[in-house]
């Protein structure tokens, strides 16, 4: 129920309905943008889909950040693997 | 803040009075006499406490005998789920029951001409019927016309044969174009010569104006056991791997977007398309070590999946990252919050094999440009047995189960 | 698929698994509630208990909203949809819902005309389509769900759709929240907050759960490393002693909401008195209804709804499950009388319920199975 999807905004349509088209792995669907008042929409931006309804626009910095983080923590990971696999403690 | 989003936020409420306000009096409940039957009819179970007893005991209540709860037939007994299993088992195999039957495979063996009860000498045939309700009647990649073809062409070959002759029958709603009905006869004969079958007889109903969607088509189908040996669901073993012969999925949500009801549109056409050559190849390459095929339509490849591990008692093991499905079907399964290995195909097979023979039967599959995305997506264990389990592609385990219910529309 | 497959790495995961199993302390018990139905689905969908400490359990929230719908308004509901002009229009989840006299479904084969949309705007579609039918959208949901709702009722006044209405039946979490943290016989250590409610009513509403009830809160993403990242958070923030709400969904949820949706919401609805939660009993303020200035769009004024009230069978422990009590397979009845095919708890109906999530995608002994599918 509180499916949410994100999806790539590929044209506002300017038919006056606040509707934009989105594309979610290539398949597309109208959508309403009409919550997202204060924000900029532009092809290119990131949105939540729920409901047909964009709920918040993705903020690219913070998904950035928050997979540098991920990526730090498998790198350390991987790092104390290999560590492990080349020490010698004999 | 404003009351307005206070009011969604909800700090002024003193919410946690669970109980009646006093201010109201609601009136007093009354009781769903349904569900307290349905408790009732399993009373006597004692309260478990360990989980597996309590998976134990469920599993029993599983193996009981099939019983329609319902007091009407609802959408689910058609969607090829569990509400259709239990539909066959308790009112039509119930009513019909024969050995025949009972096998439940995608169409009926038998044996006809032989000099004794054990059919020695005798023609083998493969004998099967299906019904074709699809709506929109056209589609991107196909029409109810070739669906209806291939459809039964398909099950023949799934049996092992060579699919020969095909009927046709027609229930036709008052005031359907002559047009339409063209369009689907011709991709109808076009269907059957490439697939090598004759269509010999047929029937024509015409019913009046909202007594069915424009067309209905059921077609039968009988083809020639060529070959020795039977393939069925209960033969499988643990070791032998499963390969499906594409990527899974994209009849289903062709046939969904083309409905229009959910504005979405994406560049995904139906597999529809006869498997019987595909098969043939697939039986020469490997002629001892082919145990069952399928083809992946209502219900996907889940479905028949749990056929398996139910018909031979075994524990099936997918790997979810090895199964193939193109990104928009994905894309879309998301956006609707369905599961591929739920969505029909009609053009894909499944297929269990002798792990000796996993890498020819692979190679022979992927010869063909019908098999070309073939891919080994798990095998077979012993324990726990009736059980399919996907190691999803995040690295965790969870149960893929008979699809239950059906949100999703008439796709065949 | 961009911000879904990069938050499904399984190496990522093990690594993380790691810093998870490193931050438990030793013979103690963890106990965390996902408040949101959303992630109970991922985190079985996904198979994520494998990479948790057994000493770490998830506790599987009320927020779900068609779990949360009581019997008697599923029975309301069907009510409106008899009257022999309406189409009633409701989301894929709520149709196999049993009410005291069946579901949608079983409602809809006995001849009523009930339609699944996938965007309560489809309703207005239909709407137009059909001006000699009354059509009436159910809706449900959490403050997820709500502006969508409200947006719609907006355009149906701005078109002046005369034959457009809903049967509101939505629902707000903090008083689901509040419910729960008064509840005496659960002890939690700590929240993984509902990130898609959060992109609506920001991370603020969470602050007593830190300050007043000393409880931490991570608002998660719903892809399965988000979930594990803000288990890892909540443990790290024991561990240090902090208590805090912390945001792991900020590539989603702006701290302060969205508050254009808030504030549609509010023009188009407001609280109720009192709210009748499946398994919860009554919470007051804990629901929403529609504005007297849009009662030509609120089915419950328009059509005489009986307001029926059906006691849960006394079988049924939806809600202890709910609250987080019990597992969903130490109900009386899971897996023998209450299946997702013949539901009589709401948990076992939708694919976010615990119970459905359970039987569906869990039913199975993890020491046996680790064997059949890790070697």
């Amino acid at each position: 129920m509180c499916l949410g999807i994100p999806g790539e905004v590929v044209e506002l349509l300017d038919d006056g309905r606040d509707l934009a088209m989105v594309s979610v792995a290539g398949v597309r669907r109208a959508v309403n943008i009409g919550l997202l008042h204060e924000e900029k929409l532009a092809p290119g931006d990131w949105i939540l889909i729920h409901v047909g309804f964009a709920l918040s626009k993705i903020d690219e910095r913070e998904a950035q950040a928050a997979l540098d983080w991920l990526q730090g923590v498998g790198d350390a990971y991987t790092d104390e693997l290999e560590a492990l696999a080349t020490s010698d403690i004999t | 803040m404003s009351e307005r989003s206070e009011l969604t936020i909800g700090h002024s409420s003193s919410a946690s009075e669970a109980s009646t306000p006093s201010d109201v009096t609601p009136a007093a409940p009354s009781r769903a006499n349904w569900a307290e039957q349905a408790v009732a009819d399993h009373a006597g179970a004692e309260h478990l406490t360990r989980e597996e007893q309590v998976l134990a005991r469920i599993e029993k209540a599983r193996r009981k005998k099939s019983r329609v709860k319902e007091e009407r037939i609802t959408l689910s007994h058609g969607a090829g789920g569990k509400a259709t299993h239990t539909l066959i088992d308790a009112v039509f195999l119930d009513a019909f029951r024969n050995p025949v039957l009972e096998a439940m495979e995608d169409g009926a063996s038998v044996t006809i001409g032989g000099a004794d009860e054990s059919g020695a000498g005798g023609v083998r045939l493969a004998f099967t019927t299906d019904s074709y309700v699809v709506h929109p009647l056209f589609f991107p990649g196909g029409d109810i016309g070739d669906l209806a073809v291939n459809g039964t062409v398909n099950d023949l070959a799934m049996c092992g044969a060579r699919p020969l002759y095909l009927s046709a029958g027609f229930i036709l709603e008052e005031g359907f174009p002559v047009a339409d009905l063209q369009r689907i006869v011709d991709s109808m004969a076009k269907a059957a010569t490439a697939a090598g079958v004759q269509i010999v007889t047929g029937d024509t109903k015409v019913v009046e104006r909202g007594k069915c969607d424009g067309c209905y088509i059921n077609t039968a189908g009988v083809g020639v056991l060529e070959r020795p040996g039977l393939l069925s669901a209960a033969t499988a073993k643990p070791g032998d791997k499963i390969i499906v012969s594409g990527e899974i999925g994209d009849h289903g949500v062709t046939v969904m977007l083309a409905r229009g009801e959910l504005d979405i549109e994406a560049d995904v056409v139906s597999d529809t398309a006869p498997l019987h050559e595909l098969v043939a190849d697939l039986l020469d390459a490997v002629p001892d070590g082919v145990r069952l095929l399928r083809d992946a339509t209502r219900g996907g490849v889940a479905t028949i999946l749990n056929e398996v591990a139910v018909a031979s008692q075994v524990a099936v093991i997918v790997d979810e990252a090895s199964v193939p499905v193109q990104e928009v079907v994905t894309g879309a399964s998301e956006l609707l919050g369905i599961d591929p290995l739920y969505v029909a195909c009609e053009g894909r097979l499944v297929t269990i094999v002798d792990p000796a023979h996993a890498d020819a039967a692979l190679a022979a599959l992927r010869s063909r440009p019908l098999g070309e995305k073939a891919a080994v997506i798990g095998e077979l264990k012993d324990d726990p047995p009736g059980l399919v389990l996907l190691r999803t592609s995040f690295g965790g385990t969870r149960i893929v189960d008979m699809l239950v219910g059906d949100p999703l529309p008439r796709i065949c | 698929m961009r911000f879904v497959d990069e938050f499904r790495d399984a190496a990522t995961a093990r690594a993380l698994a790691t810093k998870i199993a490193g931050l438990c302390e030793p013979g103690r018990q963890y106990k965390f509630m996902e408040v949101c139905g959303g992630h109970t689905h991922t985190i079985y969908k996904h198979g994520l208990e494998d990479y948790l400490p057994e000493t770490v359990s998830l506790v599987h929230g009320p927020g779900c909203p068609v779990c949360v719908i009581p019997m008697g308004r599923v029975d309301d509901a069907i009510a409106i949809a008899e009257h022999p002009d309406v189409i009633m229009t409701s989301f894929g989840d709520m149709m196999r819902v049993p009410g005291g006299r069946g579901s949608f479904f079983d409602s809809k084969a006995a001849g009523t005309d009930i339609r699944m949309v996938y965007s309560p705007l489809d309703s207005l579609k239909i709407a137009r389509n059909n001006p000699d039918k009354q059509v009436v959208f159910m809706a449900i949901g959490f403050e997820t769900t709500a502006p969508s709702t409200a947006m719609t009722v907006l355009r149906a006044a701005q078109e002046k759709l005369d034959n457009f209405s809903i049967f509101c039946n939505h629902v707000t979490i903090i008083p689901a929240i509040k419910a729960i943290l008064d509840s005496p016989d659960l002890r939690l250590d700590g929240f993984i907050g509902p990130g898609h409610v959060s992109t609506v009513i920001g991370c603020k509403p969470y602050d007593f759960i830190s300050a007043q009830e000393g409880k931490p809160l991570v608002c998660a993403g719903f892809e399965p490393l988000d979930i594990l990242q803000s288990v890892y958070q909540l443990l790290l923030q024991l561990k240090e002693g902090r208590c805090e709400v912390e945001n792991q969904y900020s590539r989603v949820v702006p701290w302060d909401g969205n508050p254009k949706a808030l504030e549609v919401i509010g023009e188009v609805m407001e609280l109720r008195p009192y709210f009748e939660w499946r398994g919860l009993g009554f919470i007051s303020h804990s629901a929403l209804q529609v504005r007297e200035k849009y009662a030509s769009f609120d089915a419950e004024k328009i059509f005489n709804v009986p307001g029926v009230r059906v006691a849960d069978p006394k079988a049924c422990q939806c809600g202890e499950v709910l609250k987080g009590v019990l597992k969903p397979w130490e109900c009386k009845v899971f897996g023998t009388a209450c299946t997702p095919e013949t539901p009589i708890g709401t948990c076992m109906v939708s694919s976010e319920g615990a119970c459905a999530a359970y039987y569906n995608f869990g039913r199975f002994s993890r020491e046996r199975v680790k064997e059949a599918t890790h070697t």
